[in-house]
């Protein structure tokens, strides 16, 4: 929709836009979110397309992915061999509610920092154990762990005027096991709860991750498999408040599904090729 | 920058915070439109570069030095691109609204993506079709016939409209651009219930651009109704155009009128309104008790009583009921919940006014611009001479635009300003604001006899009005349908319609007997179980048979013509076609699978006054006009009724050129709802298409001296004889006699004739996860002859599937204060194509209609059974009885039997 608010697009911003942000600004990567609401309290886009990072960067300890990197991008990234794990990359953006056209323009770093509870950048972010790069006002960088950058549904921990310039997913991880859960109020609608369980070859740990069931991402970590008991349990633990009620799903129910689906990626990790 | 529009270059710079969607708009693209705004619906698709993307949430900037491709550049009238010639020939469309998103995206799919339609074509959203001829559209499946002359009746010809709906040149409503047009934005209250004690108006006419701020005190302080009936005394004055009073979350407060839409959007923004914030209350039962909030004084005396907010209160008793359930060996009493459920028509609503030699003119989207046009009169004290109401091609309705809600306000701006003014509806206030489906509560009690037959019959409903009247005593009269259905010596119907603090309900698809018939249809079932009889059996037993009184509200005369059994043939049909198809897998171990049917049957037209007028005029050009005030929305009204004056005439529809909805150029029409655009416009058109048929056949008989009987239409001439007279013959001939081959005719929606149906679904239900999958859906319907067998198809499949997404994936939050939580696409799931199954068609034939060719309207009653067959499948699948809709996973998994068996420890 229109933001009859906004007197300015900054269409070419500096390389380190952040030094000019000022209270009314926003960061314009896709505008697939912020076109879809209303924003009246925003003065000025700042394009971070313009910056043309680079997509989609193989490095010799993982890949780094840009926060303009779009879903598109993302989706068609060819596998690299021995990176098991990248196949989350396909079924997280087959994860987003909106479809293959949203996908062009739509971006990693737009849905990490969105931080909807149902963000699947997130899921798939925090479920291989990435870190993200921030570049704060002042020309400092710091790096957070996926896992603590969302703080609830919502909410995250960027400072006003903080970017997300990249997110780095380690190799170890991308080499490891994975299975996955996703369950939708709907045929092929918005997450409900969407789980990653990943193992590392070879061994028998778990990393369970989470996520849309909760206004945060949740990592639940073993370093053997549990039992169903011990799991459930674990998944009990979490405390009430942080099960999301929105209309997408109710706290019970997703906790209920999480139960569920986290054993059944326990089976499917358990069942599997341990060589 | 430079933006290439379909290869032209524009010089024009749009905002910088436009979008793409209103840029290419104001540079004169009406194929791209608006359905949600919000990237949900992508009716606004269009190519950047050949890629798809939604362009209302794509910044108008991106757009800089990249080819943009839209619904109008992909092909042109007469030289359509494939993809376009094949949604007109399956065809993939009824309202149209979708159609160029759905074009657009699909003309740019992978062999993968036509191979996996359910995901590919998730970004699309059609409330009309069911997606089954969507599907069609894109495999190239045809469906549409060219008729023969005086064939077309039976033949599945494509709607008038169908090549400039495919092509993106059908003009919807707000598809047009008046110079020094202003804008309106209406701000909502926040508060359930509120006194305005002020409206500070100075900061906000202060902004620049701002022409006007509304407020209750500048409107006709005139009480009306919204609700569209021609006698608007079956409707209750409690609505003023603005109120110093607001008595629902989202009601208008006031209105503003700028230059621009961001401009009026900033003076709503700077207005600063006192409440005096009063206790609301928001289920009917509650607001019925002593000492509620009340929300309405007394000064309209249809309000029965105001103390407890009832507007309309029924006590029907025939026979006795009590004797009833004496003489019952078994008894069945549930309490049943239908919940507030929206359109959702793709198309939101809007509306235009101008002032044209004194006239003020308004264009909107509207199903009945006659009664929108006596409304206004009334409002603005106009004479009828100086008002034109009309339509251009509306963007679907379902009953949502038998309601006057933006009409008024462009009209007060207009006649105030003398200006052009344009109201355009928001997604968000659709659901916000726009009359969503009457909350109803219903406690349903059976009495049978072992054998099934009833003994006593009794329904309590109790529905939920809003905060204003509009449909709500009609809707609980509506209600009876659902009684009328089966024959008992003993009923008993007592229906409430209150008032609550919440978006007044209004007109859906299905009119107050949807909600009645999952009340009515599930009891059945359960009480079939109880009698240990099969569900089909025991509608066998009790439905009502031609001969038979239809029994409602009151045993006495009616208006009804049933003759012939159509409903038992519904039910055979149903039950063999699910025997047919039993048998199949469970789509894996945790499923459990089981059937439901439901049955319903209404009249062809509501009991209400309905009346509409046809003219029909050969012209020298030979063609023939047919003038008609019922407005295209989908339904398939228009290209019926050219079938029929086509049959009338003895040619084909490509002569008869269709003027519609324009109270300048039509005679009164009461409107497309209650299914009466077939049933009663379309025996007007019947009527002055025979006429100017025998006119022109007498006229030919005198000319050649052969008698009348010996003379028959013959496309475009006449056989008299052997003798052929071309019409081009007979028009200079009767020309020089000053002589015109034209005629009008009226028709009224009394005497009415029957329609009915049964539905069936096989479903399965995860016991875990309390997902529901439909395996198998069947509808057999009664619609008489069957006028154009590819609409028929299509508006009972698109009932079935928007019956699917108010029973399965549709639902309306508030909040503790009465706020909608979820007024968007993004959280109000209508089905996509991926939630909705294909549902076999079965027509029955029958023959004692007194519709036009015997034709029976069908769009409405299709919806009726979907929600109660669906909840007897799920019971029949898992043995627990859901009696609250909608069935999504979350409210159905707590109560599944045996997770215990799948136990996860």
């Amino acid at each position: 929709m229109d933001l009859n608010t906004i007197t300015e697009v900054v269409r070419r911003p500096s390389e380190r836009p952040s030094a000019d942000w000022h209270e009314g600004d926003a960061w314009l990567a896709g505008g697939t979110w912020l076109y879809s609401t209303e924003q009246p309290d925003l003065r000025r886009l700042i394009d971070l397309t313009a910056l043309r990072w680079e997509p989609l960067v193989p490095t010799g300890d993982g890949l780094e992915i840009s926060a303009t990197c779009t879903i598109r991008d993302l989706y068609a990234f060819p596998r690299p061999q021995g990176w098991t794990a990248a196949h989350l990359f396909r079924t997280s953006c087959e994860a987003f509610l909106s479809s293959f056209k949203v996908w062009n323009a739509a971006t990693v770093g737009g849905n990490i920092c969105m931080s909807l509870p149902a963000g699947p950048m997130i899921t798939l972010t925090v479920a291989l154990e990435a870190r993200y790069e921030l570049w704060a006002p002042d020309g400092s960088v710091r790096f957070v762990d996926a896992l603590d950058f969302v703080t609830g549904d919502h909410r995250n921990v960027l400072a006003p005027g903080e970017i997300l310039r990249r997110v780095t997913v380690p190799e170890h991880a991308l080499r490891k096991r994975t299975a996955h859960r996703r369950f939708s109020l709907t045929r092929l609608g918005r997450s409900t709860v969407f789980l990653v369980g990943t193992q590392r070859l070879g061994a028998d740990d778990l990393l369970l991750t989470v996520t849309a069931g909760t206004t945060r991402p949740v990592r639940i970590a073993f370093d053997s498999l549990p039992d169903a008991r011990t799991l459930r349990r674990s998944i009990d633990a979490v405390p009430a408040d942080v099960w999301f009620a929105d209309p997408n799903g109710t706290p019970d129910h997703r906790r209920h599904l999480t139960r569920h689906f986290a054993e059944e990626i326990r089976r499917e990790l358990t069942a599997g090729d341990l060589a | 920058m430079n933006y290439i529009v379909n290869g032209k270059e524009f010089d024009r710079e749009p905002a910088p915070g436009q979008c793409l969607r209103t840029f290419l708009r104001e540079l004169g693209h009406f194929g791209v439109k608006k359905g949600c705004d919000a990237g949900d619906c992508g009716a606004c698709t269009v190519w950047l570069d050949g890629t798809p993307v939604h362009s209302c949430i794509t910044p108008a900037f991106r757009a800089d030095g990249r080819d943009v491709t839209t619904i109008e550049g992909l092909g042109r009238p007469g030289a359509p691109h494939p993809m376009q010639r094949q949604f007109e020939d399956a065809p993939g469309f009824q309202c149209g609204f979708c159609t160029a998103g759905m074009i657009m995206t699909s003309a740019t799919f992978t062999e993968d993506q036509k191979a996996d339609l359910p995901r590919a074509l998730k970004g699309n959203l059609c409330r009309c079709t069911g997606y089954r001829a969507i599907e069609d559209a894109v495999k190239g499946v045809r469906a549409v016939e060219t008729a023969a002359p005086g064939k077309a009746v039976g033949a599945s010809v494509g709607a008038p409209a169908g090549h400039d709906v495919v092509t993106g040149h059908a003009e919807f409503t707000m598809d047009t651009h008046i110079d020094g047009m202003l804008h309106l934005k209406v701000l909502h209250s926040p508060h359930a219930h509120a006194r305005i004690r002020s409206v500070d108006k100075s900061a906000a006419l202060a902004v620049p651009g701002v022409q006007r701020v509304y407020t209750w005190e500048d409107v006709p302080r005139k009480r009306f109704n919204t609700a569209i009936h021609t006698d608007h005394l079956v409707d209750p004055d409690d609505t003023f155009i603005l109120d110093d009073m607001v008595r629902f979350a989202g009601q208008r407060v006031a209105a503003v009128l700028a230059d621009t839409v961001g401009a009026a959007e900033e003076g709503c923004r700077r207005l600063v309104v006192e409440y005096e914030v009063l206790p609301a209350v928001f289920d009917p039962e509650a607001a019925m008790a002593d000492g509620a909030p009340q929300l309405h004084g007394c000064d309209d005396p249809f309000v029965r009583d105001p103390v407890h907010n009832i507007l309309v209160e029924l006590h029907s008793h025939i026979g006795d009921v009590d004797a009833g359930f004496a003489a019952a060996d078994v008894i069945h009493e549930g309490t049943y919940f239908s919940p507030r459920v929206q359109h959702a028509h793709l198309e939101t609503h809007g509306a235009i006014a101008w002032m044209e030699d004194g006239r003020l003119n308004v264009r909107t989207s509207s199903q009945s611009p006659s009664i929108a046009k006596v409304k206004l009169e009334y409002l603005f004290a106009l004479r009828p001479d100086r008002v034109r109401v009309f339509c251009k091609r509306v963007g679907g309705g379902f009953g949502g635009k038998q309601e006057v809600i933006a009409e008024d306000l462009v009209a007060l701006a207009t006649l105030d300003t003398g200006r052009p003014s344009c109201l355009e509806y928001t997604r968000e206030e659709e659901f916000t604001t726009a009359s969503p489906r009457h909350p109803m509560t219903l406690t349903v009690k059976l009495g049978a006899k072992a054998d099934g037959t009833l003994t006593a019959f009794q329904v309590r409903n109790v529905s939920n009005t809003g905060a204003y009247g509009n449909h709500g005593g009609e809707t609980v009269y509506a209600g009876g349908a659902a009684v009328m259905i089966y024959r008992c010596p003993n009923k008993r119907y007592d229906a409430y319609s209150v008032y609550t603090n919440t978006v007044p309900s209004g007109a859906l698809r299905g009119y107050g007997m949807t909600q009645p018939a999952f009340a009515v249809e599930s009891a059945m079932d359960e009480l079939a179980r109880a009698l240990h009889l099969g569900p089909l059996e025991l509608r066998r037993r009790n439905i009502v048979r031609p001969g038979e009184p239809l029994v409602a509200l009151h045993d006495g005369p009616d208006d009804v013509i049933f003759t012939e059994d159509g409903l038992a043939p519904c039910i055979d049909l149903v039950g063999k076609a699910l025997a047919r198809t039993a048998g199949r897998p469970p789509p894996g171990p945790e499923w459990l699978v089981g059937v439901g049917v439901a049955s319903s049957l209404h009249e062809t037209a509501p009991p209400t006054e309905h009346l509409s007028e046809a003219w029909v005029t050969l012209g020298d050009d030979l063609l023939y006009e047919l003038a008609v005030g019922t407005v295209e929305f989908g339904e398939g009204t228009s290209t019926a009724h050219v079938q029929i004056a086509a049959d009338q005439l003895g040619t084909t529809p490509s002569r008869i050129r269709l003027v519609q909805s324009d109270t300048d150029r039509t005679g009164f029409d009461t409107g497309a709802f209650a299914s009466a655009g077939l049933f009663v416009a379309g025996n007007a058109v019947l009527r002055a298409a025979g006429a100017v048929r025998d006119r022109i056949l007498e006229f030919a008989a005198a000319h050649t001296g052969v008698h009348v009987v010996m003379c028959t239409m013959d496309d475009d001439g006449v056989v008299c004889g052997d003798r052929r007279v071309s019409l081009a013959e007979l028009v200079a001939l009767a020309r020089a006699r000053g002589i015109r081959f034209t005629a009008a005719r009226k028709a009224y929606g009394s005497p009415r004739s029957v329609t009915s149906n049964t539905q069936g679904f096989r479903v399965a239900v995860h016991r875990v996860t309390g997902e529901i999958r439909i395996l198998y859906s069947v509808q057999a319907a009664d619609a008489g002859v069957i006028i154009n067998p590819a609409q028929v198809r299509g508006q009972i499949e698109g009932g079935v599937a928007q019956g699917i997404g108010f029973a399965l994936t549709e639902n309306h939050h508030l909040d503790d204060s009465g706020v909608m939580v979820n007024p968007n696409f993004r959280n109000y799931r209508i089905p996509t194509y991926a939630d909705i199954p294909r549902t076999e068609v079965l027509l029955v034939g029958s023959a004692d209609s007194v519709g036009p060719m015997r034709a029976k309207g069908m769009a409405e009653c299709c919806i009726n059974p979907v929600a109660p067959a669906l909840a007897n499948a799920v019971h029949d699948a898992t043995g627990v009885r859901y009696r609250a809709l909608p069935l999504t996973p979350e409210r159905v998994y707590g109560r599944l039997p045996a997770e215990q068996s799948v136990s996860t420890g």
